[in-house]
C-alpha cells in the first residue's frame, strides 16, 4: 500500500509538469496545426537560464532565502523563454505558414537541434547540479513521503492552470485565441489579428514550459542541454494521448500519463515476477499511447474532426 | 537532339561513380567510408520516401526497420548467439556465418513483416497522431534492444554486438582488400561498389514503383484518401504494402551496416537518426527522386567533410567550437534556411496538372 501511495505522488508530480509542457503544444497545435518540435528546448533554457540566475543571486546576495532566490529565477526564465519563443515562431515558423505542412516542421526540428548546440556552446555540456533550494524535510502521508518540491511542484501548477484557464475563457485575448483556433479566416474578418494571437500563442506556451522546466530541474536536481528532449516527447505524447488542440485533454493526458508511467514502473517488475524491469517504463507511454490511439483514433477528449476541411 | 546528351550525361555519372571510390582511396580509408555512409543514407532516404513520399504517412521511427536489418544481420553473422546458447552452438560447430544471398531477402522479408506488423494498428490514423505513433514504435524497438540481455541474453544490451563478419560472396570476402594486376582495392572500396549497386536497384526499383499502378494509386491516397477511396482504391491494403515497402528497404541497409562496421549497439538507432532521414527526404524534395539523393548525399556527407575542414576553426576559437558541434550548427542552420528560402525542397518534384491551369488563363 505504501509503494501505491507513493507512486501516485511521484506520478501526480511528473504528471502535472508534463501537462504544462503538453499546454503548449496543444495551443500552438490547436491554433496553426503545427508540432512545435523546438518546445523542449525552450523548457531545457528555461531551466538553464533559472540555474545561471540562481548561482548569480547566491553570490550577489547571500543569506535570501531559498523560495525567493526560486521565485526570481523562475521569473527570469519564463522572460527569457517567451522572448526566444517569440523570435523563434517570427523567424522559422511565420513564413511558412501557407508551405506545404511539412516544410515548417523541418524547421522545428532544425530550431531544436540549433538551440541544444547554442546551449551546449553557451553552458558547456557537463551535468551540472541544481540546488534545493525549498526546505529538505519529506512530510509523511500515509506511509509515503512528499518533499516540499514536490508540494510546490504540484502547488505551482494549479496556479498556473487557472490562470490559464482565466485568461482562454474571460478575456479579450483568449476569446481572440478560440476564434482563431476554430476558423482563422472569419476571425480576421472580426477584427482579430491572427499574427499578434499566433504569437502570445507561442509566448504564453513558452511561460508554461519554462515554468515546467524550473520545477523539473528542482525535482531531478541536474541540468543539461539535452534535458528538454524527454519531456518534450513525453508531453507530446501526452497532448495527442489526450487529444491534440485540446486544452483539457492536455491537462488529463499529461496527469495520465504521468499516473501510468508510475505505476508501470512501480509494478512491472512484480507483475512479470522480474522478468522486465523498471528501466521498461519509457515504452509502457507510448504503449498505452498506441492503444488509446488505435481505439479511439482522435483522443481522450479530441473531438472527431473532419477528415478534409 | 535531347537524347543523345542525356545518355552521355548518364555514362558519365555512371563513370565519374565508378572512378571515384578508387579516386578518394588515394586520399585514406576515411573518405572512401563517408562515400559509404552517403550510400547507406540515400537507400534508407529511399525507403522511407515511399512511405512519406509517395504515400504520404508521415514516419518517424523508420529507424526502427534499419534497427531490425542491423540486429538481424549481427545475430546471424557474430559470435554472439553461439556463446549465449550452447545449443546453437552445438548446431553450429563453426559459428553462423550467414552468406549475402540470405541476408539480403531475410532482412528484407523480416523488417516488411515489421513494416506491416506498425501499419496495421495505425491505419486509422491521420498526419500528425501517425506521426507520433511511429516515433513510439521507433522509442519501443530501441528500448527493448537496450534491455533484452536479461533474463536471456539475445540483444547484448547497450554493449551491441561486436566482431560481426563482414560480407562475403563467390569466395570474396569484402573485409579484405583485392589485389587486381597490383592494383590494391580496399575493403572499403568492395562495399562502396556492393552500395551502389544497391542504391541502384533501388532507384530503379523506386521509379518502376512510381510508374506503376500501385505508385499512382499511392498518390492518390496521399492527394486525397476519401477521393482514392471513392475512385475503387483499396486504401487499407495499399497503406500497408507502402510501410511494408518502406521497410524493406530500412532491413536491408541496417544489414549491410551491421556487416560495414562490424559493431551495433542501441546508440546508432536513436530518434535523431529518424529525424534525420525525414530531414533528407524534405530537404531534398519529397517524393522526387533526384530530389531525395541529393538530401541524402548531402545531410550526411557534408557535415562529415567539414569535420576535416573544421580543425583550423576548433584552434581559432580555443578549442570551444569543436567539429562534432560545428557540425550540429551547420546542420540547423541548413535545415531551417533551406526550408525557408526553399519550402518544397532543393529539387522538387514539377507540379503536376500545371498545364491544365495554363489552358484556363
Amino acid at each position: 500500500m505504501d509503494t501505491f501511495i507513493q507512486q501516485i505522488i511521484n506520478g501526480l508530480v511528473a504528471g502535472s509538469m508534463y501537462a504544462l509542457v503538453a499546454l503548449g503544444y496543444t495551443m500552438v497545435y490547436g491554433i496553426i496545426g503545427l508540432i512545435n518540435f523546438a518546445h523542449g528546448e525552450v523548457l531545457m533554457v528555461g531551466a538553464l537560464t533559472s540555474w545561471t540566475i540562481i548561482g548569480l543571486m547566491q553570490d550577489a546576495m547571500p543569506g535570501t532565502p531559498g523560495y525567493i532566490i526560486l521565485f526570481i529565477a523562475m521569473i527570469i526564465a519564463c522572460v527569457v523563454a517567451g522572448c526566444l519563443s517569440f523570435v523563434i515562431e517570427k523567424v522559422a515558423y511565420r513564413p511558412l505558414r501557407n508551405s506545404p505542412r511539412l516544410a515548417p516542421l523541418i524547421t522545428a526540428l532544425g530550431v531544436s537541434i540549433l538551440l541544444q548546440t547554442l546551449a551546449m556552446i553557451i553552458w558547456k555540456p557537463n551535468y551540472k547540479p541544481y540546488q534545493t533550494l525549498m526546505p529538505r524535510t519529506p512530510f509523511e502521508i500515509g506511509g509515503a513521503v512528499i518533499t516540499p518540491t514536490q508540494i510546490l511542484i504540484l502547488g505551482t501548477t494549479a496556479v498556473s492552470l487557472a490562470i490559464l484557464m482565466w485568461l482562454v475563457n474571460y478575456t479579450k485575448l483568449g476569446r481572440a485565441m478560440r476564434a482563431t483556433a476554430e476558423n482563422p479566416r472569419v476571425a480576421a474578418l472580426m477584427g482579430v489579428k491572427p499574427d499578434v494571437v499566433i504569437s502570445a500563442t507561442f509566448v504564453i506556451g513558452a511561460v508554461l514550459a519554462a515554468v515546467a522546466g524550473v520545477m523539473w530541474a528542482s525535482n531531478y536536481g541536474t541540468v543539461q542541454h539535452t534535458m528538454g528532449f524527454l519531456p518534450g516527447l513525453k508531453a507530446f505524447t501526452a497532448a495527442v494521448f489526450g487529444g491534440i488542440g485540446n486544452l483539457g485533454g492536455a491537462v488529463l493526458g499529461g496527469i495520465l500519463l504521468g499516473l501510468i508511467e508510475a505505476m508501470g514502473a512501480g509494478y512491472i517488475g512484480t507483475l512479470t515476477g522480474g522478468v522486465l524491469g523498471s528501466h521498461y517504463s519509457d515504452i509502457f507511454a507510448f504503449i498505452v499511447l498506441i492503444a488509446v490511439l488505435t481505439l479511439k483514433p482522435s483522443g481522450l477528449l479530441g473531438e472527431r474532426v473532419a477528415d478534409r476541411a | 537532339m535531347k537524347q543523345p546528351t542525356k545518355i552521355i550525361a548518364f555514362v558519365l555519372t555512371a563513370l565519374a561513380l565508378l572512378v571515384l571510390p578508387l579516386v578518394l582511396q588515394s586520399f585514406g580509408n576515411a573518405w572512401v567510408r563517408i562515400a559509404d555512409m552517403a550510400l547507406l543514407y540515400v537507400l534508407l532516404a529511399l525507403g522511407l520516401n515511399i512511405v512519406v513520399g509517395y504515400a504520404g504517412l508521415l514516419d518517424l521511427g523508420y529507424v526502427a526497420f534499419f534497427a531490425i536489418g542491423a540486429y538481424m544481420y549481427g545475430l546471424l553473422a557474430s559470435p554472439h548467439l553461439s556463446e549465449t546458447f550452447a545449443w546453437i552452438a552445438a548446431m553450429f560447430p563453426e559459428g553462423i556465418h550467414t552468406p549475402l544471398w540470405i541476408v539480403i531477402p531475410a532482412a528484407a522479408g523480416l523488417a516488411g513483416v515489421f513494416g506491416v506488423l506498425l501499419g496495421a494498428p495505425t491505419l486509422r490514423l491521420r498526419g500528425d497522431y501517425l506521426a507520433i505513433v511511429t516515433l513510439g514504435f521507433g522509442e519501443i524497438i530501441r528500448v527493448f534492444l537496450n534491455n533484452l540481455d536479461h533474463p536471456v541474453n539475445i540483444t547484448n544490451g547497450p554493449k551491441g554486438i561486436s566482431q560481426i563478419d563482414s560480407l562475403s560472396f563467390f569466395g570474396l570476402s569484402l573485409g579484405k582488400s583485392l589485389d587486381i594486376g597490383g592494383f590494391e582495392v580496399r575493403s572499403v572500396t568492395l562495399y562502396y561498389y556492393l552500395f551502389l549497386a544497391l542504391v541502384v536497384g533501388s532507384v530503379v526499383i523506386s521509379h518502376r514503383l512510381q510508374m506503376s499502378r500501385v505508385g499512382r494509386a499511392w498518390m492518390a491516397i496521399r492527394e486525397d484518401e476519401i477521393a482514392a477511396k471513392a475512385m475503387g482504391i483499396n486504401t487499407r491494403n495499399l497503406k500497408l504494402l507502402a510501410f511494408g515497402m518502406g521497410a524493406t528497404f530500412g532491413g536491408v541497409s541496417g544489414a549491410m551496416f551491421a556487416s560495414f562496421q562490424g559493431f551495433i549497439s542501441p546508440e546508432s538507432f536513436s530518434l535523431m537518426e529518424s529525424v534525420m532521414i525525414v530531414a533528407m527526404v524534405v530537404l531534398g524534395g519529397i517524393g522526387h527522386l533526384p530530389g531525395v539523393i541529393l538530401g541524402a548525399v548531402m545531410l550526411s556527407a557534408l557535415p562529415e567533410v567539414l569535420r576535416y575542414v573544421a580543425g583550423p576553426l576548433q584552434e581559432m576559437t580555443g578549442g570551444r567550437l569543436d567539429s562534432a558541434i560545428l557540425r550540429q550548427l551547420l546542420i540547423a542552420l541548413a535545415m531551417i534556411s533551406i526550408m525557408l528560402v526553399r519550402p518544397r525542397g532543393l529539387w522538387p518534384s514539377p507540379e503536376h496538372g500545371k498545364s491544365l491551369q495554363n489552358l484556363k488563363t
